[in-house]
């Protein structure tokens, strides 16, 4: 306890080329030692220069893991997503890691000593902070290695996450919420194969009853054709819940979250509000191999966009969104990386680092994370970014992508991934479907024992989605 | 089979059908998707040409006057929102001084005024606002057709609530260009405040979005406003406690405010 009494009075410090760099808080150390990207600078906590950056990551390497444990970068008092993650805390899973330092975590990480079953039992035992200060001494290739090694499958209606493949989110989306509009554009999605980790749509509405509409729809579609996946609407978790009272078929439940209890009250959403949300999908009762049902989106940005930052910087709190995640179980979590502009994530470079560290951080808490890699025409970014976020990603084994029609939403107005981006990067490192959905595409004959498309005909039972089922 | 999907396109806007090779996408797909990214970008940073919006409003009846937010330029107004949503100092002189120099002493602020923004797509207020204003002006024509017009480079959404504040007016209509996207890169977007002042939120806030003619058409984005602005002016609210119950039909809304860089 002397050393943690040590750091509470002098903070933190190093020497650098003839200047000491002093850092008043972890808070603060943690801010100045996040790689360069635009949301810190506007949130003015960034580090001034290049030295005093690299000098808070030198600082922070000498850090025992213990003193996150007692400094909290949002004071307990004020923030139930800090009392979360810390009353959870498992002390004893912590036990393997818990005499190293930052730096020391950082090597233990890249050793044979973290191997999968090591990195899924110590998940528990770290806070949000602790892997989002390791996440910040780490290039681009650690973030990959390690995250490869983390294993977080779950269930629904299939089975998301399993080493050596990746699932795709149907994202169906349209304007106005025709219901017409969004069957073309799903079953465009599945007979490219895509749709193993939902098929989830953004409404355009806010109606209750457009939404009922919706589930119904999605509902019909996966029993008449028998196909393993699940549906979401993603709306909020007040209304999923009155569609859930009004008897609607409700699969996954979605919410944004964030890593404050300031910005969750932002979004509307209180972690009793959640746990609520969570029972009620579960009483339904409606997984087949299994009961994750929870289905979040993240992304850095939103704390200091609800001014819900406590001057945090921007990827420390995306990682206690994690901590917020793992909480209740989910099926899916999604970093939807790129969407929030450019005062936040400037360009390619940082839009990609983003992601990577979000899908890290995600992994090593034991949060089932997909990343949504996507930019708004006014960020610097273009394709080939999204390209060489796509490429690493699947070589760090995220659970799961997007998949839009030509990559382009026409109601959220952002570039994704494409169904075609996703047959790409399971060409290209041999990455398989969720094991029920591929048995059920290679039933219907739209995709051979090898998971390689099938060319289907004009006959295919499948095509008759597009008119809607004569009921007796 | 991809051309079968392609001729569900009557349902849907969505790029569903498209043409492969191999398992990726043909040549024609891929430089289709690069010519409309292309569009959307050179959208972003395309300059607020005023000239002719300005003649055509002041034909119209219109007194027009040109302000500019804090932020010099476009990698200024893209890092920093926060500037966006602020009147340069030299503007904040300027418009205190024209708007005197057009009132009668004594004479009441306006019901309404309006800003006509580039927000992130300079081409959307060029293209659309001056149609649209001559609807509304149809519309009610009292209402309408003198209302002063503020034209805001490098400007959000909550400019408007400095332009409000600064002319006194009862409310403020801000018509400002959405973000492009690869299939619309010139939307206009159109939000109302009551009782404007710097620090209002977008939950004191309508909206009506995507206005362009292969979007919401001139008449019926008019019909909307019309009918907001007027009921905002009565009960004196304007946000998530008015509701458009227009009766025009359903509201079409092409992306939630988050997107529209507010």
């Amino acid at each position: 306890m002397d050393r943690l009494g040590f750091f509470d009075k002098i903070g933190y410090a190093h020497s650098l080329a003839g200047t000491n760099w002093r850092f008043a808080s972890l808070r603060e150390l943690l801010a100045k030692a996040s790689p360069l990207r635009s949301g810190d600078l506007l949130a003015g906590v960034a580090a001034c220069s290049a030295a005093e950056r690299v000098a808070a990551q030198c600082a922070l390497a000498e850090v025992p893991l213990r003193q996150f444990l007692s400094e909290a970068v949002v004071p307990y008092e004020q923030d139930d997503v800090t009392r979360l993650c810390i009353d959870t805390h498992d002390f004893a899973a912590f036990a393997p890691v818990a005499h190293f330092t930052v730096g020391d975590f950082r090597n233990w990480l890249l050793g044979p000593a973290a191997d999968t079953p090591a990195l899924t039992v110590l998940a528990p035992g770290l806070l949000p902070e602790m892997v989002a200060a390791v996440s910040k001494l780490m290039r681009l290739q650690d973030l990959i290695l390690v995250a490869r090694k983390c294993s977080v499958i779950t269930r629904f209606r299939n089975t998301v996450g399993l080493p050596g493949h990746l699932a795709v989110r149907l994202q169906p989306n349209h304007p106005t919420d025709d219901l017409r509009g969004i069957a073309a554009a799903t079953l465009d999605g599945l007979l490219l194969g895509s749709g193993d980790a939902v098929i989830g749509i953004n409404p355009a509405g806010d109606d209750l009853q457009t939404f009922i509409g919706l589930w119904q729809m999605l509902d019909e579609l996966i029993q008449r054709y028998e196909i393993p996946t699940q549906s979401c609407v993603l709306t909020h978790v007040t209304q999923q819940l009155r569609g859930i009272e009004a008897g609607a078929p409700v699969d996954l439940v979605f919410q944004s979250i964030g890593g404050t209890e300031a910005t969750n009250a932002s979004f509307g959403v209180t972690l009793s509000l959640l746990q609520e949300a969570r029972e009620a999908a579960l009483s339904l009762g409606r997984g087949t191999v299994g009961n994750h049902v929870m289905y979040f989106e993240t992304g850095q940005g939103s704390a200091l966009s609800a001014n819900a930052h406590h001057d945090v910087d921007q990827q420390t709190i995306e990682a206690r969104a994690y901590g917020v995640a793992r909480h209740f179980q989910p099926f899916l979590v999604n970093s939807v990386v790129g969407f929030i502009g450019p005062e936040y994530l400037y360009d390619g470079k940082q839009i990609i680092r983003a992601g990577l560290e979000d899908h890290f951080c995600g992994k090593l808490l034991g949060v089932p994370h997909g990343v949504d890699i996507c930019h708004t025409t006014h960020a610097e970014a273009d394709f080939d970014d999204m390209d060489t976020l796509l490429t690493l990603l699947g070589t760090a084994g995220v659970n799961f992508i997007m998949g839009i029609p030509g990559a382009d939403d026409v109601m959220l107005n952002y570039q994704s991934t494409s169904f075609h981006d996703a047959l790409y990067v399971r060409e290209l490192l041999g990455l398989k479907r969720a094991p029920e959905f591929a048995q059920w595409l290679e039933g219907v004959q739209l995709a051979g024992r090898d998971g390689r498309l099938l060319p289907a005909t004009a006959e295919h039972p499948l095509l008759s989605m597009m008119t809607p089922r004569k009921h007796p | 089979m991809s051309e079968l999907v392609r001729s569900l396109r009557t349902f849907t806007a969505a790029r569903i059908g498209l043409q492969a090779a191999g398992q990726s996408l043909a040549t024609r797909e891929i430089l289709q998707l690069a010519q409309d990214h292309a569009l959307a970008r050179d959208a972003v940073h395309a300059t607020f040409d005023t000239e002719q919006l300005r003649a055509e409003l002041v034909a119209m009846g219109h007194t027009v006057h040109e302000v500019q937010s804090l932020a010099a330029d476009r990698a200024t107004y893209l890092r920093r929102p926060d500037f966006g949503r602020q009147l340069s100092p030299e503007t904040t002189t300027s418009l205190a001084a024209h708007w005197a120099s057009i009132q009668a002493p004594g004479s009441p602020p306006p019901a309404v005024v309006v800003v006509i923004a580039d927000g992130l797509s300079a081409a959307a207020p060029v293209a659309h606002a001056a149609a649209l204003l001559r609807e509304l002006s149809a519309l009610a024509r009292r209402r309408w057709t003198s209302v002063p017009v503020v034209l805001a480079r490098q400007a959000r959404v909550a400019l408007g609530d400095a332009v409000g504040a600064a002319l006194k007016a009862r409310l403020v209509l801000v018509l400002i260009g959405e973000r492009p996207g690869m299939s619309a890169h010139d939307s206009l977007g159109a939000y109302l405040t009551y009782a404007p002042h710097p620090g209002r939120t977008d939950a004191e806030r309508n909206c009506v979005s995507n206005i362009r003619p292969q979007g919401l058409g001139y008449a019926q984005a008019a019909h909307h406003l019309h009918w907001l602005v007027e009921q905002a002016l009565t009960r004196g609210v304007t946000g998530i406690e008015l509701k458009d119950e227009s009766g025009v039909g359903p509201l079409h809304i092409g992306a939630p405010p988050a997107n529209i860089g507010a």
